[in-house]
């Protein structure tokens, strides 16, 4: 029988690494998966790995596709360094979304510098609001943010598709749920000639210094880690812990709203009846992956977008199916989660030698 | 992301199979040619959807079977409606592709952007609005099709209610609804068509669950304009009627499935890559039907009688023959007002943005 024993003392050293190590094994597999799909392991690898990312464009697609999911996780992994468990960035993104196109969509006829600080500023308030509502849930009646946030993010889902069949509807558009194109006063900035690299990728950036400062140079930041490792400490110290649930949701909110407003003011262009694959929900793995740290969440961030355009590379130069994208994602995460079972915990052969008190240990048997 | 379905499990071997085919092939065919003309498929689901996507691969593959080594062909599925469809034809575009076909609606403006940047490559773009020098549009005539299945749907019901499982509130989809609607009762005057709505092209989960539903409301017949096969297989589990979706389902529901109609795009996707061959291609709109084989029809179930084959038959002639057109007068909307007048007939201009549903469809239609 194997057994699964608690270390005493878990390495820290293996914990920051253990990200280095699931990919390292998971690109092994990957060469066993080619492999076996009787495709040529080189080509495979430079197709996915090497040729989204070897030119300039292919750089700017990365950063693209990582800026939310960067921006979304690291606003998250201060939320789970506190134990507030925000599902729902989704749905704050796509708050975020609404609020900041409807806002260009009312000023449609206004070619002016204010209407773009306006979107961003009704992004940012969107997805506050809307991650507000577990926070009101969760400090007043202790309901658990798990479930409303989640629950949450198909209302908005279904708010942003009752819009755009109707209201924000464009009115030239033979019915079809699409809102009008955004004029270029209401779209974000290119920061790179001849790419769709936006500002927003800067905003990303910005988020990441922020979420660092406030975790490692703040009191506030303090508080947070304290609150989720040590509840009662924290509140000994005289932390009060609704402020930080609150802190945690709306910065969430707020930073996943402002993820949204880039999308449908940057490469979307206008509201459509789905705005986001899922950056909310992706950006909870890449929060992980990242260790809850915001410089691991770049890493990260980078790495989750990387396999978007690999698979898509992968389909384009060598026919692998879709799936090859989801199946990568899979083992990362798989492998990640296993390593850290196994900093965690020792595997120990043979059967539990305190038979009378097997709890004692936490042994789960396998 | 992570949940991989059953289907792209099994599409996953088939296509592994395949790749090891078309590589054996692949390496001593490149030899022989030369510069052969690339082109691209965009696609909204799997391929192993086994309807909307899956019909325009099996177009790839006419493609592939007519021009042999003169011609390289590519394909990227599930790729979303969002931000996504940018970057993914703009990468087609790039890599050296001479004509891409972007299968979805959501695909327009991004196909139009990229077109602008491309100017010399071939754009061809389904169900879209939006033209350009290089950028064409195409579909089919569905409606037609549908107005087929409503005069089967009405001489077979017995309850009098048809299940109708509707992705979105698009005006194409609720254009099916009515021309069915419309050709039931005109066979059937005391049928009514309900409609669920699942948000969703394809999700064979709760379009199976719609199908249920819809089933234990009375529905004896379920048809669908989602593209799994799941809404079928229910009918065929639950012992009632359905028809199939863009393709022949009747290996997924062998008793319930009465005909399907057959979107067939493979002979205007090799006229339009020989037109690129030849140097010929030009911008244009096609809106094709049943009369150019772009809507066809699967074979007759088992169960269907002969009198109602005669009748689709009859339908599928006068479409034809132009003697019968799915929206013509007396139409009434829902209210029981005439929008229709007797003998005139609906034109493509209102077609293409119809938003109301007429008379014999329950519920309100969403806005």
């Amino acid at each position: 029988m194997i057994r699964l024993q608690p270390r005493a003392e878990p390495s820290k050293l293996m914990g920051y690494i253990a990200p280095l190590i699931a990919l390292v094994i998971t690109l092994l597999s990957g060469m066993v998966l080619f492999a076996l799909l009787g495709v040529p392991v080189g080509a495979a690898f430079y197709a996915f790995f090497i040729e989204p990312v070897s030119s300039l464009y292919g750089l700017s697609e990365l950063g693209v596709k990582a800026a939310p999911l960067i921006m979304i996780a690291v606003a998250l992994s201060i939320g789970y360094r506190a134990n507030v468990w925000n599902i729902g960035a989704e749905g704050q993104l796509i708050l975020g979304g609404i609020c900041g196109g409807a806002v260009a969509l009312y000023f449609y006829e206004v070619d002016a510098w204010y209407v773009l600080p306006l979107m961003m500023l009704a992004g940012v308030i969107g997805g506050m609001l809307w991650a507000a509502i577990p926070a009101l849930l969760r400090t007043q009646f202790n309901a658990n943010e798990i479930l409303t946030s989640l629950m949450l993010t198909y209302i908005a889902g279904l708010l942003l598709s009752l819009l755009v069949h109707g209201p924000l509807r464009d009115p030239d558009g033979f019915n079809f749920p699409e809102s009008r194109l955004l004029h270029d006063a209401a779209t974000l900035p290119i920061i790179m000639q001849g790419t769709r690299l936006h500002i927003g990728a800067l905003t990303a950036l910005f988020i990441v210094v922020i979420g660092w400062v406030l975790l490692s140079r703040t009191m506030l930041g303090f508080a947070l880690k304290v609150n989720g490792q040590a509840p009662n400490a924290g509140r000994y110290a005289g932390f009060t812990q609704n402020r930080l649930i609150w802190f945690s949701l709306l910065f969430c909110g707020a930073c996943a709203g402002l993820a949204g407003l880039n999308e449908v003011a940057g490469p979307i262009g206008q509201l459509l009846p789905s705005i986001s694959p899922g950056y909310g929900f992706t950006a909870i793995i890449v929060a992980f992956l990242g260790r809850l740290h915001p410089v691991g969440v770049v890493f990260a961030g980078l790495v989750m977008a990387l396999s978007y355009l690999g698979g898509e590379s992968a389909q384009i130069s060598l026919n692998l199916p879709v799936a090859v994208t989801g199946v990568f994602q899979g083992m990362l995460l798989f492998f990640l989660l296993a390593a850290d079972v196994l900093i965690n915990y020792r595997v120990v052969w043979g059967r539990a030698r305190t038979a009378r008190r097997p709890s004692s240990e936490h042994g789960a048997s396998l | 992301m992570f949940v991989s379905s059953v289907f792209k499990a099994a599409s996953l071997r088939k296509v592994s199979l395949a790749l090891v085919a078309a590589l054996l092939s692949f390496s001593s065919a490149s030899v022989l040619a030369a510069d052969p003309v690339k082109v691209g498929f965009v696609y909204v689901g799997p391929i192993g959807d086994h309807g909307w996507t899956y019909r325009h691969d099996v177009g790839r593959l006419a493609i592939e079977a007519e021009f042999g080594d003169k011609v390289e062909t590519t394909f990227v599925e599930s790729v979303s409606e969002g931000a996504d469809a940018e970057r993914v034809i703009r990468k087609l575009a790039s890599d050296g592709h001479d004509l891409i076909f972007t299968t979805s609606f959501g695909y327009m403006n991004p196909t139009n952007k990229v077109a602008k940047a491309f100017p010399d490559v071939k754009f061809e773009h389904a169900t879209g609005y939006k033209r350009a020098d290089n950028v064409s549009t195409y579909s089919a005539r569905f409606y037609e099709g549908r107005a087929v299945l409503g005069t089967m749907a009405g001489m077979m019901t017995k309850s009098n209610v048809i299940g109708y499982i509707g992705s979105f509130p698009i005006p194409e989809v609720v254009r099916g609804i009515n021309a069915f609607t419309i050709a039931m009762r005109k066979v059937n005057p005391e049928a009514e068509v309900r409609v669920v709505w699942v948000n969703s092209w394809y999700d064979p989960g709760k379009e199976s669950d719609a199908a249920k539903t819809l089933i234990d409301q009375g529905a004896d017949i379920i048809t669908q304009h989602t593209d799994s096969p799941a809404p079928l297989q229910a009918a065929q589990e639950r012992g009632v009627m359905g028809f199939g979706q863009a393709s022949d389902m009747s290996a997924f529901a062998p008793e319930a499935q009465l005909t399907s109609i057959i979107d067939d795009w493979n002979e205007y996707y090799v006229e339009r890559t020989r037109a690129v061959m030849d140097g010929n291609w030009e911008s244009q709109d096609v809106w094709d039907g049943i009369d150019s084989g772009m809507v066809a029809f699967a074979e007759y179930g088992a169960n269907v009688p002969d009198d109602v084959k005669a009748a689709a038959d009859a339908i599928k002639e006068g479409i034809v023959d132009g003697s019968f057109h799915p929206f013509q007068g007396p139409i009434k909307n829902q209210a029981g007002e005439e929008v229709v007048a007797e003998g005139a007939v609906l034109g493509d201009d209102v077609l293409l943005g119809m938003d109301y549903y007429v008379e014999g469809v329950q519920g309100a239609l969403p806005k």
